[in-house]
């Protein structure tokens, strides 16, 4: 089938602190990656951003909701986890601290390769080594043969993102999980990471899911972008549409303090996104949201349910541009919205 | 009245087993009080090796040449007394990694009084309790947040702690050196806020330092670029980061795409090959190498730092003149 490969349909995830409370870290997030397209999930820390990214590869298990695999939901047998695990990669970041320093470049990517026994099952009967050279051309790292018996130390912090790239491609996956993979890296080196993703997707149809809280990467190689708070995507569309059109007060008070937007007056947000154990009523931004606080939702006669009613994410628009706000429902269903901020 | 701070030709060599490795290669800069200066560049160009002369902080291994005139006077060659005076209540240093360098059992209360109580051994208890809530407040956090250890607090809270710390003995100089690079876009820029702040209330100057230069701009006045060790391009913040003359400028500020510029949808720009190591620096020009616009001339000589108007500043021999 095309499209969806791994999907997470209404998924919560429970975690039970020291002091017994429940924390729920995420509460009912849709999301879908499918081949050949790359996804970025935004949120400050605290979103829950990398617990979706953990859940897709069944690291952990929801509360509620299902992650759903092929079409078929996830059953967390042992065969059904091993083959996620190979066709669905991670790669981690801090390339510096997830590669074994004692370990030369060639064991590093060949490793997964042999948990899996996949050099015996190649259809075009490469051995390992061409195997491993394969994968580490792909990720950009050439000739690989000179670079087989390198040390971690001896390499580039880029170069060690595409040993872990590569380590991942070994596998032959369809889809990669990236949790922020150039946030250590350097502004030059950022740019042909990135390009590389997008190579990937384009030459061998990957599916990308990039976690980040970086706009201008998303803004860089992402198709659709999905933003998370507090445990919920609270918008989510094609990039273009909720970068440059966006209607949720969190979304346009994240790209206000993207330092080269110029043009948008700052929105600095107080506090931090608050502890999954105590979720605020009603829509779980209002205690932060501007709107709220500027007196536009009361204005627009929402803010009582801004206070009190919990909300659902909005069913798309005809572009595919999904929000859950009680503000941008209103003026989605009074027609265009004035005081735009874009 | 002097300048707050003049670095004239400032050269730092490494001195090791395999020789002598130049890790700042004659750099000037100037900075007043009230004023931002941005220091930007990738890892390894020596950006922070520039700031650790600042208060001479540089290891015993390190040669430096030139001059490090705070307020007049020659850090270099100060006296130990003198330079002890100097660190923390002339100028001071906000560290990277600063989530990691709070001490996790003693109370950030305490940990910000340090300086105070080194400064003026006979301060009474309670002035110094009433000065750590102060500070405390300037960065935008509850007094009582004194009695908080560095595990209650979350990352941009400690980065606040750090400021309030380098604030404690009223400098006149903050050195920041990517004081928010761990941080979330929103909480970088609370704390962005609240750096950009102090500098205006208090009248200090900064210097801060970091790889993002759509960060620099935003705040700094001026903007100095350094790779390979040395300055390639200096100038006014906003020109620095639009129209940027030198080409690693350029690819620098390029590297952090506008959100809704077309030409960077799809189009990530990154710069082949690696940055330089200082131990083994190309001939000519250390940028050659990787410089889009490198043409045969570049790897012969090292390149000057050449004026472009009154406030602007290039090394690249293939920048012309307007």
């Amino acid at each position: 089938m095309t499209g969806r490969l791994l999907e997470a349909r209404k998924v919560s995830v429970e975690f039970v602190t020291r002091g017994g409370q429940v924390a729920r870290a995420l509460d009912g997030v849709d999301l879908e990656v499918g081949a050949g397209e790359i996804v970025a999930l935004v949120g400050e820390s605290g979103s829950g951003k990398t617990t979706v990214a953990r859940t897709m590869l069944g690291l952990e298990r929801p509360a509620s909701g299902e992650v759903v695999f092929e079409g078929e939901p996830l059953n967390y047998s042992l065969r059904r986890l091993r083959e996620l695990r190979r066709r669905v990669q991670m790669v981690l970041q801090d390339p510096a601290g997830a590669l074994n320093p004692r370990q030369t470049v060639y064991e590093s990517v060949a490793e997964g390769m042999r948990l899996h026994g996949i050099a015996a099952k190649d259809p075009q009967k490469r051995n390992e080594i061409e195997l491993v050279a394969a994968a580490m051309a792909s990720a950009g790292l050439r000739p690989p043969e000179r670079l087989f018996l390198r040390y971690p130390h001896e390499l580039s912090g880029g170069q060690r993102q595409r040993v872990l790239i590569a380590g991942a491609l070994a596998l032959g996956p369809e889809l990669l999980i990236a949790d922020e993979p150039v946030s250590s890296l350097d502004a030059s080196i950022r740019g042909e990471i990135l390009a590389l993703l997008l190579k990937l997707r384009d030459e061998l149809g990957l599916g990308v899911l990039v976690v980040t809280h970086d706009l201008g990467l998303a803004w860089n190689i992402a198709d659709r972008i999905a933003v998370m708070y507090l445990g919920r995507v609270v918008e989510a569309g094609p990039t273009e549409e909720v970068l440059q059109a966006p209607q949720h007060p969190y979304t346009q008070a994240l790209l206000s303090v993207v330092p080269e937007i110029e043009e948008l007056r700052p929105v600095v947000l107080t506090g931090e996104i608050p502890d999954p154990t105590r979720i605020p009523g009603g829509c779980r931004f209002h205690p932060r949201c501007p709107a709220v606080a500027d007196g536009s939702a009361a204005a627009d006669g929402v803010e009582e349910a801004c206070r009190t009613l919990p909300l659902e994410i909005l069913p798309p628009d005809p572009r595919g541009h999904h929000v859950a706000c009680h503000l941008a429902a209103l003026r989605s269903t009074t027609g265009p919205r004035t005081g735009s901020i874009v | 009245m002097s300048d707050l701070l003049r670095m004239r030709d400032v050269s730092l060599t490494y001195r090791t087993e395999e020789g002598d490795v130049p890790a700042v290669r004659d750099v000037n800069l100037d900075l007043d009080r009230g004023e931002i200066l941005g220091l930007a560049g990738e890892s390894g160009c020596g950006k922070s090796t520039v700031a650790s002369t600042i208060l001479r902080l540089q290891p015993p291994t390190a040669r430096v040449t030139g001059e490090v005139l705070f307020e007049g006077e020659d850090v270099l060659t100060m006296r130990w007394g003198d330079l002890r005076a100097l660190r923390w209540a002339g100028a001071s240093i906000v560290f990277q990694g600063a989530l990691h360098s709070l001490n996790p059992v003693r109370r950030v209360g305490d940990q910000i009084a340090e300086p105070i109580h080194l400064h003026d051994p006979d301060i009474s208890d309670k002035k110094v309790e009433a000065r750590v809530g102060e500070l405390l407040e300037q960065v935008g956090l509850p007094a009582a947040r004194a009695r908080a250890y560095p595990h209650q607090l979350s990352g941009g809270q400690k980065q606040r702690i750090m400021i309030a710390m380098a604030l404690a003995c009223r400098p006149r100089l903050i050195v920041a050196d990517e004081p928010t690079t761990a941080l979330d876009v929103m909480v970088q820029a609370q704390v962005l806020h609240v750096l950009s702040g102090l500098v205006h209330e208090l009248g200090v100057g900064m210097l801060m330092i970091s790889h993002d230069l759509s960060v620099l701009a935003d705040l700094c006045d001026r903007i100095v670029v350094m790779y390979g060790g040395r300055v390639v391009e200096q100038g006014p913040s906003k020109l620095v980061f639009g129209e940027a003359l030198h080409p690693y400028a350029a690819a620098l500020s390029a590297a952090f795409p506008r959100v809704g510029d077309p030409a960077a949808r799809f189009a990530p720009s990154g710069l082949p090959g690696d940055p330089p190591d200082p131990a083994d620096l190309p001939p000519g020009c250390s940028f050659a190498p990787r410089c889009p616009r490198a043409i045969d001339e570049c790897t012969r000589a090292l390149p000057e730092l050449r004026s472009f108007g009154a406030d602007r500043q290039a090394a690249c021999i293939r920048v012309e003149q307007p």
